[in-house]
């Protein structure tokens, strides 16, 4: 399959008053075509750093690339001037955030901020924009779209903002669509109607999606590939279905064993992973799970390790693969019995 | 609307009513009168005034005289300008002040936000520092030592602008320059840090990454959500400028409202004093409710008479 985007050792550091905050460090992956790739991670390990440096969208300064490539369709993004990046911004590539309630402008009819980029990136007349705007409205789903697309966002509840969004960020037919956390401030039953909705329009209208995400449940209904970051890197990458049946690296284990079985019949504990997350202003030397790592050798703190290639597909950063370390097994909490996988 | 309007209008009426009721009282309250000043005045003669104006009367009837007098907008005769009624008064130094607090109200606007807006726009740069500081000196110099520098830089060192009276625009510019600096430097203060969470907001990300121009996102985007608590602050800034007014006026010679509402209190010129007071006071809830109106017309989220639609 062809990449569409690829992503090399890509670093962004941020300078505070403090210290320079290395957020994202040496992180590399590639989407291909019509997939999704799943990033996953606790609070903090730099999904929305990487994911919003793509179309670069950090504030610079005091954010900074400090080394590395996007490339989008083979063309380097960080050599782009501002300029050059507005094209591709909702054209190319475009965004979904984590809260639709804030992210609509409150003082501006949803039809209008649909039919911006479509003015903007398609020549569209204001009435060709306001009509296409309509057939994007019935796309995502939102009832009587005649009526809905001159009312503002307040008049829309949770679940219609975020189909807003999505209208928005598809306006364009865009190459890629980032999905940061779409659908974390929803509940549960509109959740599973907004991936739906993703999963539909991914066919429809062949986007390859990056979503992101901390519910391996939301990962497992709506991935193909998974990318887990901890600490500002990628530390394990495969399939999902490599990640959920032969996950290799502890803080993989970790978050599967964190996550609930849905259909609750079993009365194995939620592990938490204790400890907490390494300060990205004065990184650890080795990796950077060492410290909460229950299975930690001396080696790990202080090397980082290269990446383990477990097939094609799947690769992994922890030093217990290699052939000197001693054989560790699984925990029982990191199993997945076909529950997980099928739930929702 | 229109039933809101009425209500709105229902409510002023009320307000207005307590405002004469309590200067009514206060008026009473206070020790002279009148016709008290350092010449004494034959008591004959001081009988006779007192009769001529009413004061004599039971003070349930001269209260409900008045009441009924304001009700028609007749706010009485002077007691001091023979010959001359309160409305003849008002009517004739309001434009004056009307001028001057509008040209005021707009220096204060226009350069408030501006400033405001590019301190935001450069955060943390030379250009926000020096914003921010002009904005401190302007909300801590009081406007009275401000309007004399002001008559002293320009009027006497450089002798480029009128130092007093009020005959032609040039003789506008100091005064309307000294009045406006305060709310200038506070709508100044108020528009760099709205529009600096405006511009962190997720809908500002959202309008970036469709691809706007930095140009488009700030006027299209972050200025209107911005501007909202600088449209809650005019009916502050009314009153800010009214009250300004009375010191400005005073100083500038010019022969406004407000200076003919510092006389009048200096004159115990009863029917002078209640009747600005009055007028100012329905000039106030005129303006508030005006800002309210505006406030709908910015906000969508804002319905008349309640806040928030559903969600
Ligand atoms: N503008 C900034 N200035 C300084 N540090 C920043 C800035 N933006 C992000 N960071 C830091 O970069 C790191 C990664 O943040 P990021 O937002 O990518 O985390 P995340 O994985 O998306 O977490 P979450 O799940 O909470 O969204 C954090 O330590 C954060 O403090
Ligand atoms: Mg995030």
């Amino acid at each position: 399959m062809k990449k569409v985007l690829e992503v090399k050792d890509l670093n962004v550091f941020f300078d505070t008053y403090k210290a320079e905050v290395q957020a994202v460090r040496g992180v590399s992956f590639d989407l291909h075509e019509k997939e999704t790739l799943a990033i996953v991670g606790e609070s903090g390990s730099g999904k929305s750093v990487t994911s919003q440096s793509i179309m670069k969208l950090i504030p610079m300064p005091p954010g900074k690339f400090a080394g590395g490539s996007i490339k989008f369709n083979g063309e380097e993004l960080i050599d782009k001037s501002e300029r050059q990046m507005e094209d591709i911004r909702g054209k190319e590539i475009s965004m979904i955030f984590q809260d639709p309630m804030t992210s609509l402008n409150p003082t501006m009819t949803v039809g209008k901020q649909i039919a911006e980029s479509l003015i903007k990136h398609q020549n569209m007349s204001k009435a060709q924009a306001r009509k296409r705007g309509l057939e994007l409205l019935e796309l995502v789903g939102i009832p009587n779209p005649e009526a809905r697309i001159d009312q503002y966002p307040h008049e829309y509840s949770g679940g219609m903002r975020q189909r807003g969004m999505i209208a928005i960020a598809l306006a364009c037919n865009p190459k890629v669509l980032i999905a940061d956390e779409p659908t974390t401030a929803l509940d549960v039953t509109i959740q599973a109607q907004i991936l739906d909705l993703m999963r539909d329009l991914q066919d429809k209208v062949n986007t390859s999606i990056i979503l992101i995400t901390h519910d391996l449940g939301v990962v497992a209904n709506a991935a193909h590939r998974v990318a887990v970051m901890y600490g500002g890197k990628i530390i394990e990458t495969g399939t999902v279905d490599e990640i959920f049946y032969n996950p290799t690296h502890p803080y993989t284990w970790g978050l599967l064993g964190s996550m609930p079985d849905l259909e609750g019949d079993s009365d194995e504990e939620l592990q938490a992973i204790p400890g907490t997350p390494p300060d990205l202003a004065d990184p650890p030397k080795g990796c950077p799970f060492a410290a909460r790592c229950p299975y930690a050798m001396k080696v790990c703190e202080n090397h980082m390790p290269d990446y383990f290639e477990l097939s094609d597909t799947q690769k992994s950063a922890c030093w217990l693969l290699d052939e000197r370390s001693p054989k560790v097994e699984p925990p029982e909490s990191a199993k997945v019995g076909g529950s997980k996988r099928d739930e929702q | 609307m229109g039933r809101y309007l009425i209500q709105r209008f229902g409510s002023m009426v009320v307000s207005l009513f307590f405002i004469v009721t309590i200067t009514f009282i206060l008026m009473q309250l206070a020790p002279g009168g009148p016709f008290a000043s350092e010449k004494k005045i034959p008591p004959e003669i001081e009988q006779q005034m007192n009769e001529k104006y009413g004061l004599n009367d039971p003070l349930h009837i001269q209260y409900f005289n008045y009441l009924k007098d304001v009700a028609q907008w007749d706010f009485g005769p002077s007691f001091k300008y023979t010959g001359q009624s309160v409305n003849d008064i008002i009517n004739r130094s309001f434009e004056y002040s009307l001028l001057l607090g509008l040209e005021s109200i707009f220096l204060a606007l226009s350069i408030g936000v501006f400033l405001g807006v590019i301190a935001a726009l450069r955060h943390n740069t030379s250009v926000d520092y020096t914003a921010m500081v002009i904005a401190v000196l302007g909300i801590s110099v009081p406007n009275f030592i401000l309007a004399a520098a002001l008559q002293y830089f320009f009027a006497m060192k450089l002798g480029v602008l009128p130092v007093a009276r009020f005959d032609s625009f040039l003789h506008t510019i100091l005064p309307a320059v000294a009045l406006a600096t305060t709310p200038m430097a506070f709508i100044a203060r108020l528009m760099r840090s709205s529009m600096l969470d405006v511009l962190n907001s997720d809908y500002i990300k959202t309008a970036k990454a469709k691809g706007l121009n930095e140009r488009v996102v700030t006027y299209r985007h972050a200025l209107r959500n911005a501007i909202m608590p600088v449209v809650s602050y005019l009916g502050p800034l009314v009153v800010a400028i009214l009250t300004g007014s009375f010191v400005i006026e005073e100083i500038f010679d010019i022969p406004g409202l407000g200076a003919e509402f510092v006389n009048s209190v200096t004159n115990r010129d009863y029917t002078v004093i209640m009747g600005t007071t009055v007028f100012f006071s329905a000039l106030l809830l005129v303006s508030i409710l005006l800002v309210d109106l505006l406030y709908t017309l910015i906000d969508p989220r804002i319905k008349f008479g309640k806040e928030g639609g559903k969600s």
